[in-house]
Order: C-alpha cells, then structure tokens, then sequence
C-alpha cells in the first residue's frame, strides 16, 4: 500500500490524470445500471428532445435517453474493446514465444504469414472479411483481435528472442523443461513490461478501430448503446449547432488520451529514460 | 553502385511478391470460409435454384485455382467484373471515385507535408521551450482522436458556427478544379490533423538525433547560427527517416480515407467500400480491396527504396 502511494506521489500530473479517467471510465461501466435513469433501450421521449429536466442531455433519433445510452456505451465499447485486445494479447504473445522458442522453420513460417498479413491496411482487409463473414460482434471481435495479434506477435517475438539466448533458459532446457513451462515460467515474466506497456497502446488502436467500424454501422449493431454508431445515428443534430452527437466521441478520445499518457509515464519508468 | 542496384532489385521483388499473396489472400478469403458464401449471402430463404444460379453467378461453379488466374488476367487489363447490387461495370464505378480519393489525398499531403516539416524543425530548433512542449502535447492528443471526432469538430466550427466552408464534399466531374479545392478544404484537414503529428515528431526526432554529431559541434564552433546549422548541416542528413515517414504517411492518406469520406459524404473509392460492404456486394469489395490494398504495399515499397537510395553511406561506399 505505502509502495503504491509513493509511486502514485511521483507520477507526473498528466499519469494521474490518465488513471483517474480510467479508474472513472471503469466505475461508470461497471455500474452502468445503478447509475442510468432509464433502461438502455427504452423509448421515453420524442425524438431529438434538446436538454432539459427528465432527459438531461436530450434524447436520440429515436428517443432514447443520450444521458442513459452514454453510460452504456462505456460498458459496450470499452468491454468489447478490452477483450478484443485481451485476445490479440493471448494469440499474438503465445504465437510470438513460440517462434522464438522454437526457431527454425516454425518462426519462418509464422514471420512470413504476419509479414503478409502486415502488408495488407488493417482497415481495409477488416472490411474485406466481414463482407464475407458478415457483420455481427462476434465476427468483429475476431477479425480486429487477429489483425492486430500480428503487431504483438513482432513485440513478443523480438523481445523473447533476447530472453531465449540467456543462460537461465538454456539451463531450464538442459533440465528437460518442456516448451510451456519455458514459455510461461522462463520468457513470459521477463517480457511482461514491454508487453503491459504494448497492451495500453494496443486497447488504443483495438478501441478506435471498433469505433471507426461502428461508426460506419459495420461494427456493434443496433440496439446496442455504442459509442461509435451513436456519433452516427445523431450526426444531423451537428449541422443545427447541437454538440450532443460530439459527446460520444469526445468520450472516446478522453479515453484514448487518457491510456496514451498512462502508458508514456509505464514506458519512461520502465526504460528509466529522461527524454 | 551495384550494390544498390542489388538492393532495390530485391525491394522490388519482395513488393511484388507481396502483391501477389495480398491478391492471392483477397481473393482466396472466401474459399477458407466454412460453408458456402452464397448461401452465407443469400440467406436462409432461399431455394436451391437461386442459390445455384448465385453459384453460377459468382462464378462458384470453377475449380478457385482457375477463377483466380482468371480475375487476376482480367483485373490486370482493367476489367473488374460487374457489380452485384446494380450489374454496373466495376471499372466504370471505381475509376472515378478512385480518381476523387486520390484527390483528396493529394490535397491533404499538399497541406501536411510542409506543415509537418516546418513544425518539425521548429520543435528541433526550440527544443524544450514552451512551444516544442505545445506542439508535442497537441499532436500526442490529436493521433489519440478518432478521425470521426477531430472532423464533426471542423464541421461544427467551421461550417455551422461560423459557415466558411461546406459541411458535405459532394463534387462530381463537372466541378470546376478551384471549386473542388474549396469543397475538398475541410476533409483535407481533418485528414492533415490526423496524420501531421506522425511526421512532425519523426523530423523533430531525425534533427535532434543528428545534433550530437561532431560536424554540428564543429558548425556550432566556428559560430554559425542555430536555424543555419539545422536547416543547412542537419536536415540533409536527416532527409532519409523523413522521407520515409512522409511516404508511409502518403500511404495512410489513401487507405484512411475511408471514414473521413463517409462523413463529408465525399463520393470516393472508401465511401463505395463501406457501401458495398452493408450490402455484401463482394466483387466491388474485392476490387476496392486490391487497389487500396496495392496503393498500400507500392507506396511502402516506394519508401523502402527512396531510404536507400538517399542513404549517404550506401550512396558514397569507400
């Protein structure tokens, strides 16, 4: 407790303001029931009511609750987005050990097929396999967690490689440790800082990257409260001078924000650098 | 020189071999589907004749290997196959909205490019003042943005609160060239607000690196000025890493306009995707895949050989 309190203490200003937002976000998606008036898809007003007693920040398109369907996004987009990421953490990290574990054609093999898939804009072939698999959230979870497995693979590979050469894992071989106990007890521990620090960064892009789909209506579908296609359902209002439909996604880049300058601040004390 | 020659010559390989497998992939995507796309398509109220017919339509009926030659011979001399949704030619659908998004790109980099550099060596030049730390702060929160964001932001304060421009790109081919410049204005600087603070800190970085090098102690000794020394000694040196990041920036222009377009209803090749893609029509899909996809992998390959060839130590071997 008293290590956490010293570390918070030298935290630069911009960290702690990241954590409060993400400590903030976390609670408000968590309590996303208690702490709405209305239900997340219930209709109790006319459409585009302005801001006032009993909607305070209006209503919708279709007259739902902006104030109700704002909290509840946060518990949508930020769940889906972190476990979208959690599984291109799992893929990416496990494939990544993998091919720095074992070398030889396994790696070729593995850097080959990241290299291509790489090559290909990740919007672009995102929108390309959903045409074919259609759209749903289960498709898009997938297709965003394998897309970006493929940068976390290259972080994890290149940093088990330097794990794998040391002495200890050597001696772990000798000992006729298998391939998971190597991966899990030799080179995972040794790797996890870059891989935390990656991970904010990750949750970043996974997160604009399921708004950017949403927001083009091929990401979380309807009803669910979303912060992406909510942007998109109530643009129109921007064009009569109303910013409700901003609020959305400046929610989104509070967030994004938010974890950049928590990550900054991981990355600085990892790597002890000043400038 | 040969030496160089050897290495570009292998770039180019590689890049074509990549093109090949990124075709290979956009095409062969739906053969790894379990399941048969046209029934996916069709859904489940279809009969089996129309999904037969689909099949037919498709193409499904011939063994993948031979479809692909086919729409890859095909696609090399300009003909996409027809459109799903509307029996158009996709060559006719595309070519003109391919035409607009270059467009748009080509304006965004006219403005970025040298926003980018100026601020770049700006920030090197007044390292740790007050403005290097603005410039940092403002470009680390607008790449946190997301596109759809930073461009209602424009829209609310440029074309509703004090309405200098027109919220929606709507341009066709009748539009005459300055009128388009003015319609194109605003998402050509969203799209520079998206891309400025990349380049920026890369030539910030470029420069600042180079400045621990003897020549620029030596330029500092015989009392030349600071933005002489950065602008004459330093930025040559630093031009390779600079390059790079503008190219590969290009090349997110291109591909990034996806969103950017669908809120300026700017009638471009991203625009068409996100359209053809609600409506599953899959040979545009697949058509606008390829070439975004191909504008992609040529413009990084152009990057690749653009840092060689401006490599001093490979330009200038002993």
């Amino acid at each position: 407790m008293d290590a956490t309190l010293r570390l918070l203490r030298s935290a630069p200003p911009t960290a702690l303001f990241g954590l409060f937002i993400i400590f903030a976000y976390s609670f408000i998606a968590i309590f996303a029931p208690v702490l709405t008036p209305y239900g997340e898809t219930e209709i109790v007003g006319a459409e585009f009511e302005p801001w006032g007693e009993g909607f305070v920040l209006g209503t919708d398109s279709l007259g739902r609750d902006m104030l109700t369907r704002l909290i509840y996004g946060a518990r949508n987009t930020i769940g889906i987005a972190f476990l979208t990421t959690a599984l291109a953490f799992l893929l990416g990290s496990v494939t990544g050990f993998l091919a720095a574990t074992i070398s030889g054609w396994v790696d070729q093999l593995l850097s080959r097929i990241v290299d291509v898939l790489m090559a290909i804009p990740a919007l672009i072939f995102g929108l390309l396999v959903l045409t074919i698999v259609g759209t749903s959230i289960t498709n898009m979870v997938l297709v965003i967690a394998v897309l970006e497995s493929t940068r976390v693979f290259r972080l994890a590979r290149a940093v088990a490689m330097g794990i794998v050469v040391m002495d200890y894992v050597e001696a772990a071989r000798l000992r006729g440790e298998g391939l998971w106990w190597i991966m899990t007890r030799e080179v995972l521990p040794n790797a996890l800082p870059p891989l935390v620090a990656e991970f904010g960064l990750r949750f970043c892009f996974v997160f604009l990257f399921i708004s950017a789909l949403s927001f083009l209506g091929l990401g979380i579908q309807p009803p669910t409260a979303d912060w992406g296609s909510m942007v998109r359902d109530n643009a129109t209002l921007i064009t009569f001078g109303d910013i409700t439909p901003l609020m959305p996604a400046a929610a989104i880049a509070l967030l994004t924000v938010a974890v950049n300058f928590v990550v900054d601040w991981f990355l600085h004390k990892a790597s002890g650098l000043k400038e | 020189m040969a030496q160089i020659m050897k290495m570009v010559a292998q770039r180019f390989a590689l890049g074509f071999l990549t093109l090949f497998v990124v075709s290979l992939i956009i095409f062969l995507g739906i053969e790894l589907l379990p399941g048969d796309i046209a029934e996916e398509i069709l859904g489940q109220g279809a009969t089996p004749e129309t999904v037969a017919a689909f099949r037919r339509e498709l193409g499904l009926d011939v063994p993948a290997h031979i479809r692909y030659v086919e729409w890859l011979w095909n696609m090399l001399q300009g003909d996409m196959g027809r459109s799903l949704a509307n029996k158009r030619e996709i060559s006719e659908l595309i070519g003109l909205r391919f035409g607009n998004t270059l467009f748009l790109a080509v304006t965004a980099a006219a403005i970025s490019v040298p926003l980018a550099l100026t601020l770049g060596v700006l920030a090197a030049l007044y390292r740790y003042s007050f403005y290097d730390r603005a410039v940092n702060v403002v470009t680390l929160s607008s790449i946190s943005f997301p596109e759809f964001f930073v461009a209602y932001i424009l829209i609310f304060f440029l074309a509703v609160t004090y309405p200098v421009f027109p919220s929606i790109a709507n341009i066709s081919d009748a539009t005459p060239f300055w009128d388009k410049v003015y319609k194109v204005l605003l998402p050509a600087l969203t799209l520079t607000l998206v891309v400025v603070a990349h380049m920026m800190r890369m030539t910030r970085a470029a420069i600042i690196n180079l400045l621990a090098s003897p020549y620029i102690e030596m330029a500092n000794l015989k009392g030349l000025s600071r933005a002489r020394i950065i602008v004459k000694h330093a930025l040559p040196n630093a031009l390779a890493p600079i390059i790079n990041v503008v190219v590969i920036n290009l090349a997110y222009l291109i591909v990034g306009v996806v969103v950017v377009e669908v809120v300026f209803v700017y009638p471009g090749l991203g625009q068409l995707m996100v359209d053809s893609v609600s409506k599953r029509d899959l040979p545009v899909v697949q058509a606008s895949a390829m070439i975004f996809a191909g504008t992609y992998v040529l413009l990084n390959l152009l990057a690749d050989i653009l840092s060689i060839l401006t490599n001093p130590r490979l330009l200038h071997p002993r």
